[in-house]
C-alpha cells in the first residue's frame, strides 16, 4: 500500500538526522585517536613504526570504504562476533577516518618548522615534551581548518551504512521511498538535510582557511 | 577462532570479477573525461562568466560538495523516472559520477586556472591570439599541467566511490561480488580479494599517472 507523504514522514527523516549526527561523532572521536596515533607513528624516527603507518594509511585510502564497512561487517561474523550494524558502522568508519585524519595531521606535524623541534630538543626535552609542548600545540592550529573540512566528509560517508543495515538518514529515505513511492521529493529532502548538515561546515573551513592563511603572506 | 576460509568459489567466479573490474575502470575512465569537460566549461563560467551564470555553477559545485555520493545516485536513479526520464543502471551510475565529478574537478580546475599569472594573458593577447586561443593555449593547458597531480587522485578517488553504484546494481566490481556472494555466502573471503583488487587497481593507476607525469610533464620541473 502506497502511503502519503505527511508530515509524519518529515518527521521521520528528521530523526534519522540524529543518528546520522551521532554516528559522524563517535567515528570523529574514534577517527581522531586512531589518527593521531597514525600521524605520530608516520612521523617517528623509528623505521618500522613509519612503515606500518604509511601501509595503514596506503591500504585504508586505496580502498573502497564500502568495502571496508563489508569487511567489518562480515569479518566480525566470522570471528564470532554478533555484531550490530551500530558497531560495525562506527568501526569501519574509524578506522576509515583514521587513516584520513592521520595523513591530514602527518602533513600539520611536517608544517611545524624544523628549528622548533631542534630548539625543543637543544632545551632538553625528550620526546613526549617536545611533543606535547611544542610541536602539537602549532600543529594544531595548522590542522584545525583541513579537519573541519574533512569532517564534511565523514557524515557523508555516513550515508555508506545504510547499505550494511545502519538506519540513519539515508536508509530512513529509503524506508520512507518505498512506503511512498515520491524518490524525487524523499531523496531531494534527504539530500536538503546533509546539505544543511555540511554547508556550514564547508564555509567554516574556508573561512578558518583564509583566516590563519593571512598572516603568512 | 573455527572458521574454515575457503576462496574456491571466489576464484570460481574470477572471470565474472574481472569483468567486474574492467567496467568499473571504465565507467571511472569515460566519468573522468565526460566529467572533466563539464568541469572545463564551469571553470570558465566561474573565473570569467556572467554574474548569474556564477551563481549557478557555484550552486552546482556546493550541492554536490556538501551532499552523499549514494544520495545522489538514488535522487537520478529512482527520482528522475517519476520525471518521465528512465535510465538504466549503468546509465544511471554514468550520470551520477559525472555530475559528482564535474564538481570536484571544476574547483580544481578553477585553482588552476587563477594560478597563472595575468601577464601570461596579457602576452598572449599581445601576440594577437584570440581570447579562446588565449584560453586554450595560455590559460587552460598550463592550468590543467599544474593540477594534474590532483586530478588524477581526483580519479582514483573517483574509481574508489564507483563501488557505491552497486547499491542499484550496476555491473561493475562490486555489484558482481554481491552476486556473487547472494549465491555463495562466501562473504567475507569474497570482499577480501575484491578490497584488493580496488587496492591493486589504485596502485597501479597512481603508477600509471606519476609515469604520464614523468614522460610528458616533467620538462615543466626543469627550470
Amino acid at each position: 500500500m502506497i502511503r502519503p507523504f505527511e508530515f509524519n514522514e518529515f518527521l521521520f527523516l528528521l530523526t534519522a538526522v540524529q543518528w546520522t549526527l551521532a554516528l559522524s561523532a563517535l567515528a570523529f572521536l574514534g577517527g581522531s585517536i586512531a589518527g593521531l596515533c597514525i600521524a605520530l607513528a608516520r612521523t617517528s624516527t623509528v623505521k618500522p613504526l613509519r612503515y606500518a603507518a604509511g601501509g595503514y594509511i596506503q591500504v585504508f585510502q586505496g580502498t573502497p570504504l564500502l568495502m571496508q564497512l563489508f569487511l567489518v561487517f562480515f569479518g566480525a561474523n566470522v570471528l564470532g562476533f554478533d555484531i550490530n550494524p551500530w558497531i560495525a558502522a562506527a568501526l569501519g568508519l574509524t578506522l576509515n577516518a583514521g587513516a584520513f585524519l592521520g595523513e591530514i595531521w602527518r602533513g600539520c606535524i611536517e608544517a611545524v618548522p624544523k628549528g622548533q623541534w631542534e630548539a625543543a630538543t637543544a632545551l632538553g626535552l625528550r620526546y613526549a615534551g617536545r611533543m606535547r609542548y611544542v610541536v602539537l600545540p602549532q600543529a594544531l592550529k595548522i590542522a584545525i581548518p583541513p579537519t573541519v573540512g574533512f569532517l564534511v566528509q565523514l557524515i557523508k560517508s555516513t550515508s555508506l551504512t545504510a547499505i550494511i543495515g545502519f538506519t540513519e538518514l539515508t536508509r530512513a529515505g529509503q524506508i520512507i521511498n518505498n512506503a511512498t513511492f515520491k524518490p524525487f521529493l524523499v531523496f531531494g529532502i534527504v539530500a536538503a538535510l546533509y546539505f544543511v548538515m555540511c554547508w556550514p561546515l564547508s564555509l567554516l573551513s574556508g573561512h578558518l582557511e583564509r583566516r590563519f592563511a593571512a598572516p603568512a603572506r | 577462532m573455527d572458521y574454515q576460509f575457503q576462496f574456491g568459489d571466489v576464484f570460481a567466479s574470477s572471470e565474472e570479477l574481472l569483468a567486474g573490474a574492467w567496467l568499473t575502470i571504465q565507467l571511472s575512465g569515460s566519468a573522468m573525461l565526460i566529467g572533466l569537460a563539464v568541469a572545463v566549461a564551469c571553470a570558465l563560467v566561474k573565473t570569467s562568466g556572467p554574474k548569474p551564470a556564477r551563481w549557478l555553477v557555484n550552486g552546482y559545485v556546493e550541492v554536490i560538495r556538501n551532499t552523499p555520493f549514494l544520495v545522489q545516485i538514488f535522487l537520478i536513479f529512482f527520482g528522475l523516472p517519476s520525471l518521465g526520464l528512465r535510465l538504466s543502471p549503468y546509465e544511471a551510475a554514468l550520470v551520477a559520477m559525472v555530475v559528482n565529478v564535474g564538481a570536484y574537478a571544476t574547483e580544481i580546475i578553477r585553482a588552476g586556472i587563477e594560478s597563472i599569472q595575468k601577464g601570461q594573458v596579457e602576452a598572449g593577447m599581445a601576440l594577437g591570439l584570440s581570447k579562446l586561443q588565449v584560453f586554450r593555449h595560455v590559460v587552460l593547458i598550463p592550468a590543467l599541467r599544474a593540477v594534474y597531480p590532483a586530478l588524477t587522485s581526483q580519479f582514483i578517488l573517483l574509481m574508489l566511490t564507483s563501488s557505491v553504484v552497486s547499491a542499484i546494481s550496476a555491473e561493475e566490481l562490486t555489484s558482481v561480488a554481491n552476486d556473487i556472494q547472494s549465491q555463495t555466502f562466501r562473504s567475507f573471503e569474497i570482499y577480501i580479494v575484491v578490497t584488493v583488487m580496488y587496492l591493486v587497481m589504485s596502485l597501479m593507476f597512481s603508477a600509471l599517472f606519476a609515469g604520464i607525469y614523468r614522460a610528458v610533464f616533467s620538462y615543466a620541473d626543469r627550470r
